[in-house]
């Protein structure tokens, strides 16, 4: 009997946009059989196990692998020298600097990996590590970007610029902002901290490398968000030719961009394949990934809104200081250092704008990755929505009525931002109206009203942020000169059925479903019929990957378009199955009918049959294609999110009452995938309002290396959720569609934290960081003089 | 050392060392990759499998010699093919999972939470479900089809009343 | 990550056990729930050389009460006192405690004595012991001995038992019907250690006033630490608001946390004594009192 079951897929279903169907990957997942890289063992294998430095920063003065190397089951052990003989001691980052693979005379971060042991069992790896004598020198520890912008102590003595800046990044108009901001009726100044966070998808990163010494054939089994690119990486830095190398992202358990970067255990352990000619495994270890992953967001930020005493914006200026730890690598398109910060004027239409970030080398953890986030939107929407909360209070106005009399009014789409983006459609107004009646605003505030005279704390908080995603057309869009469009392959089969495959990878977001109901909605053809496939590279088309919400905005696109062109194929065929000229052709109800004469029809199952038993004169047989697409320009979701909080004065705590999110992605593929990523992003968005945070002493010490200290929620902290949707489809997208997964975790935290400082704004709070510990909370209250009991 | 497992009403001789914990010997002895490993602190639940019909344990944090003895229960015991349990049907009708990586010990803790209590409130699963982390669903999802499952398990047992 | 080697002996009975671990000597422990011990193995925090496995000493899976005592054995789990009728019924303290001890899974495996003998400066048991004036039995080669809670902890991770002995069994005495007890945790998730949390059990007599107080407190101190000098000032008297505010004082200004990523110091010392008074006045509460004016 086979593992499908069939009533597990009822989606016999051809008109397949926006139905929620069942996910066709679930059959295997919840019997446990999916196939993640641990899940792989190849004969001969071996595993790896890293030495990790104890110190932030240090010399090398020796490393004595002796002991070591007598651990029975042990057959090498490695370090940077080794790997300088293949070149492989440092390799490129994403942001155009260099990382050491192992540490070569130095350590620039605690954990920073020293040396690769390889032995038959982890078990006995890890015994090995343990005996690894590492002699280290310490040195003057720099774990704060402001302290490193001193210049006191420089970190990169392998660069030539000799200092621990890395890059100033600026767009918009200092001059006339600074002006407008001078002749501003009202400024408004917001500081706020977005911490360091680890975006710990639930499957530590991991590798199987195998290297095929008679066919000299590398395959890499990875946990990769962007397989296509990770193969370009490798080629480039073993010199290996691309043909010669394959990845295969098998299913991945979690990525939030935690699986995009190139990591040092990657390269160990196909270094240790290449020398050894035999497979290595190599899993990190909870501890590893907490310590050694890219980290995310580490910005300090400062914002001045000028406006008007009515409460019209005038301008917004945003400095950041970026701490970005030992090396630059920061997974950004190369265009921009910053990602796409500069959305930071948001949902409102502010005249005049500018911001700049400087970025500076720490002995921290290098990063930083794009968490649930298009390139550090999550950081400029956290901005925009705490300094709009910041000013309408300065103002005296409700945040609703500050943010309806600035909102980019519907007719103003196309819209050109002051710092330069050309927004491709929205309806501000009306989505948020939609939040504001499902949560009962008024009620709401009346309530609080109430309460607030008996002395008990309640509070609420609004976000109406405006993302950026779908990176992203090739002028302006590319990691490491690569354009970043996507890929798609269509093959239909003669008996109608059909294999597609892209250059996305999914890791929980549903592309063995949506891909297919794309398909299936253009083509007339039931989404069973259509088998889904991504990660291989031997067999997908080139595509940068799935990060940033852009699968549905570039592969989405190469999906319908490649579709498409299908169909114009089929309807030549469909013209020589009833005899007509294809211009007498329509494609109408699923179906290729002579013009006005429903009764003629054949399906595109009927065409393909045709295409390999009766092809048209004049044309190839077969029926497929393969769509690279460039999307024209990026996508613009948008939402409104309100929360409520009730606060506990005696501890502190802080409770989530009600969470609304209305959100609008344009036109929904799968409504309840949609919802379920909205679930998903609002969680994580709650964790860092109220826990997640990596944090170093003076010393440059991790303190939080694993879940115990690094607080992932779970269902109990989890507030309940309420959600829904407008839908303003993008104009230019195939589809109208915009992308969703990361819209929840962008416009979600300032919810919360607004929501907290409402809720403490009659004690004179106006600040508060992330994460909202209850210390915070209850600081804040006693320093206010309310008793806790 | 030598030892016998019983996992899914089959027995396994495996050969381990003391120090094997039982997920590995679940994983790479006995071939029942449905319990997977997040975390070095018993923390993150990913490995929960069930001990005698009814007790979660979280696999990393039991050495395999420890299990035996106990009647062993993983995902791969619990249904598959054409007989899904309750609780796979539903995870899969309420979109109780995302990217699958937790799913395997969040359904596995869900037996055992039914087998303790059949009819557990919102608050009973939320409760009874935080031993095990899921960053995908934000576990709204997987609440429901707790519910889903727990009302036809139910279900046949009220029929018979 | 993977602990180190060690060797592996089953006990079936604690005379086995304490004769193996007098075998074995100081590199030897007692694996009971190993919900501490083995992630602490696979960190190399711990590295025993030898592990007694007492799980399936079947005469120590015991909750009796009699004569006025609960004695629970060695090889009771965490979830066996959450899902005991008798311990909801009968033992608030311990009902409130066990349902919030670490996570619901790890309850299913962690055991009442194994976590007391870890004695984990911030374990919830160890507080819970001292407000409850429970006692632990302490078995080596050549007997038994018992010793109160007090006597018990020791110090950070260091308890009464010696070398070469085990707890074998722990005593709680039953409370009266006029004792109410409450336990007030703050946890940055379920799963953590407390922050800051305090035990406290109440008995009073038919006019409202205070016949006896428990009071422990966790996680401010290198140990679990009972605040006697609030307690003595509970005893006899009626429980008003001022009455509290200076047992949380009390309870305040024994504390000696460290700062941790659980929070400050001073905010550790002052949100226990809010706790105290929290489970002073649930305790009433749930006696269907109020706090006197």
């Amino acid at each position: 009997m086979s593992d499908q079951i069939k009533d597990l897929n009822p989606a016999k279903e051809c008109r397949a946009m926006g139905k929620s169907i069942k996910r066709r990957e679930d059959a295997r997942f919840v019997q446990g059989r999916g196939t993640y890289v641990d899940d792989i063992e190849l004969p001969k294998m071996l595993h790896m196990a890293i030495v990790h430095s104890p110190y932030a920063h240090a010399l090398i003065k020796g490393i004595d692998t002796a002991e070591a190397l007598k651990v029975p089951g042990v057959k090498a052990i490695i370090t940077a020298k080794d790997l300088a003989g293949f070149n492989l001691d440092w390799i490129p980052t994403l942001a155009g600097d260099k990382q050491m693979v192992l540490a070569t005379d130095r350590v620039m971060y605690q954990y920073q990996e020293v040396a690769a042991v390889f032995a038959e069992t982890r078990a006995q790896a890890v015994d090995a590590a343990q005996l690894v004598e590492v002699d280290y020198e310490p040195l003057e520890v720099v774990a704060d970007p402001f302290k490193a912008r001193e210049d006191k102590v420089i970190l990169r003595t392998d660069r030539e610029k000799k200092t621990n800046h890395i890059f100033n990044w600026n767009v918009g108009d200092r001059e006339a902002t600074d002006k407008a901001l001078a002749e501003a009726e009202v400024r408004v100044k917001q500081k706020a901290y977005y911490p360091r966070v680890h975006a710990s998808p639930l499957e530590p990163c991991a590798i199987v490398a195998d290297m095929n010494t008679a066919t000299g054939r590398l395959t890499l089994y990875l946990t990769s968000q962007a397989p296509h690119a990770h193969r370009t990486v490798v080629s480039l830095v073993t010199g290996i030719p691309e043909s010669n190398i394959r990845i295969v992202s098998p299913d991945i358990g979690g990525g939030f961009g935690n699986k995009v970067p190139v990591y040092p255990g990657y390269v160990c352990a196909a270094a240790g394949t290449i020398v050894l000619g035999v497979p290595v495994k190599w899993v990190a270890t909870r501890t590893e990934s907490m310590t050694t992953d890219s980290f995310a967001r580490d910005f300090h930020m400062e914002a001045e809104i000028g406006a008007t005493k009515e409460g019209k914006v005038t301008a917004l200026k945003v400095t950041t200081v970026a701490d970005h730890g030992a090396f630059d690598a920061a997974a950004d398109p190369s265009k921009y250092p910053a990602g796409l910060f500069s959305i930071c004027t948001g949902s409102y239409d502010f005249p005049t704008a500018f911001t700049e970030v400087d970025a500076y080398y720490t002995n921290k953890t290098p990063g930083g990755v794009a968490y649930r986030c298009s390139f550090r939107v999550t950081e400029a929407s956290y901005m925009i929505e705490r300094a709009m909360d910041t000013a309408a209070r300065e103002l005296n106005m409700d945040p609703a009525e500050f943010r309806f009399k600035n909102f980019i009014q519907k007719e103003q789409f196309p819209y050109n931002s002051p710092l330069g983006w050309t927004y491709d459609s929205g309806d501000y107004e009306t989505t948020f109206k939609v939040a504001l009646e499902k949560v009962g605003y008024e009620e709401l505030r009346k309530e609080q009203a109430e309460k607030r005279a008996k002395g008990e704390i309640m509070g609420i908080g609004i976000s109406t942020f405006t993302e950026i995603v779908g990176a992203g057309p090739s002028k302006d869009f590319d990691i490491l000169g690569i354009k970043m469009f996507d890929g798609a392959e269509i093959r239909i089969h003669p008996t109608g059925s059909v294999i597609v495959r892209a250059g996305t990878k999914s890791q929980g977001q549903g592309h063995e479903t949506t891909w297919a109901q794309i398909v299936a909605e253009e083509l007339g053809l039931d989404v069973d019929k259509i088998l889904v496939e991504e990660g291989d590279t031997d067999t997908a088309p080139y595509g940068l990957g799935t990060y940033a919400s852009r699968s549905t905005p570039t592969a989405g696109g190469a999906l319908a378009l490649g579709a498409r062109r299908i169909r114009e194929k089929a309807k030549r065929i469909a013209a020589h199955l009833l005899e007509v000229s294809a211009d007498d052709i329509e494609w109408e109800d699923y179906k290729f009918q002579i013009k006005g004469v429903p009764s003629k029809s054949v399906t595109t199952q009927d065409c393909a049959f045709a295409a390999y038993t009766n092809p048209a004169p004049g044309d190839e047989p077969g029926l497929e294609t393969t769509y690279y697409y460039d999307p024209p320009n990026l996508t613009f979701p948008h939402g409104a999110y309100i929360c409520v909080v009730d606060i506990d004065k005696s501890t502190g705590e802080v409770k989530v009452r009600r969470f609304v999110a209305i959100d609008d992605c344009g036109t929904i593929i799968n409504p309840m995938i949609v919802e379920g990523q909205v679930h998903g992003g609002l969680a994580e968005g709650f964790a860092m309002a109220f826990m997640q945070e990596i944090v170093y002493d003076e010393e440059g010490n991790h303190l939080n290396t694993n879940y115990t200290d690094y607080l992932i929620p779970t269902a109990y902290e989890v507030p309940k959720f309420e959600t829904g949707n407008t839908v303003t489809p993008s104009p230019h997208h195939p589809i109208g569609a915009k992308g969703v997964g990361e819209s929840p975790t962008v416009g979600s935290p300032a919810a919360y934290v607004n929501a907290v400082i409402d809720a403490l704004s009659p004690y004179g709070v106006s600040e508060i960081d992330m994460p909202i510990s209850r210390e915070k909370v209850f600081s804040k209250l006693r320093a206010a003089g309310v008793e806790a009991f | 050392m030598e030892i016998t497992l019983n996992v899914n009403g089959q027995e396994h001789k495996v050969d381990v060392e003391p120090r094997t914990l039982l997920v590995y010997a679940l994983r790479e002895n006995c071939g029942l990759k449905g319990a997977h490993v997040g975390c070095d602190s018993s923390s993150c639940g990913v490995c929960t499998v069930v001990l005698d019909g009814k007790i979660p344990v979280k696999s990393c944090t039991m050495f395999a010699v420890q299990a035996e003895g106990h009647e062993i229960t993983t995902i791969e015991g619990l249904g598959g093919g054409a007989n899904l349990h309750p609780l796979q049907k539903a995870f899969h009708e309420q979109h109780g999972l995302q990217c699958g990586y937790c799913t395997p010990a969040m359904i596995m803790s869900s037996y055992a939470l039914l087998q303790h209590n059949p009819d557990p409130s919102e608050d009973d699963i939320r409760r009874g479900l935080s031993g095990n982390l899921c960053r995908c669903t934000g576990y709204m999802n997987i609440v429901k089809a707790v519910q889903q499952a727990a009302a036809d398990m139910r279900q046949p047992a009220e029929a018979a009343d | 990550m993977f602990p180190a080697s060690f060797d592996f002996y089953r006990a079936h009975s604690a005379e086995e056990a304490v004769s193996l671990l007098g075998e074995h000597g100081a590199d030897s422990r007692i694996l009971a729930g190993g919900q501490s011990l083995i992630p602490a193995m696979r960190y190399r925090l711990a590295q025993p050389t030898v592990l007694v496995d007492i799980n399936q000493m079947q005469a120590a899976n015991y909750i009796t009460e009699e004569n006025g005592e609960l004695r629970i054995g060695a090889t009771v789990r965490d979830s066996d006192l959450e899902f005991s009728d008798l311990i909801r019924t009968n033992y608030q303290l311990m009902s409130d405690v066990s349902d919030v001890v670490a996570d619901p899974i790890v309850r299913f495996r962690g055991t009442l004595i194994g976590s007391l003998c870890h004695n984990d400066p911030s374990g919830d048991w160890p507080a819970a012991m001292l407000a409850a004036r429970a006692k632990m039995i302490i078995q080596n080669k050549d007997g038994k001995r018992v010793v109160n809670a007090d006597e018990f902890i020791v110090d950070s991770f260091t308890t009464a038992v010696e070398e070469g002995e085990m707890a074998v069994e722990t005593i709680w005495p039953t409370p009266s019907k006029n004792t109410g007890a409450s336990y007030q945790k703050i946890e940055r998730k379920v799963g953590d250690y407390a922050t800051a949390a305090a035990a406290v059990q109440l008995e009073l007599n038919e006019d409202g006033t205070v016949k006896e107080a428990g009071i422990g407190i966790t996680a401010v101190s290198y140990v679990a630490l009972r605040v006697a000098e609030g307690e003595a000032l509970l005893r006899g008297q009626k429980v008003t608001r001022n009455l509290i505010k200076a047992v949380a004082a009390e309870a305040s200004k024994m504390a000696d946390p460290i700062a941790d990523g659980r929070g400050s110091a001073e905010y550790k010392k002052e949100v226990v004594g809010v706790l105290v008074a929290k489970g002073i006045m649930q305790s009433l509460e749930r006696l269907g009192r109020k706090v006197e004016a």
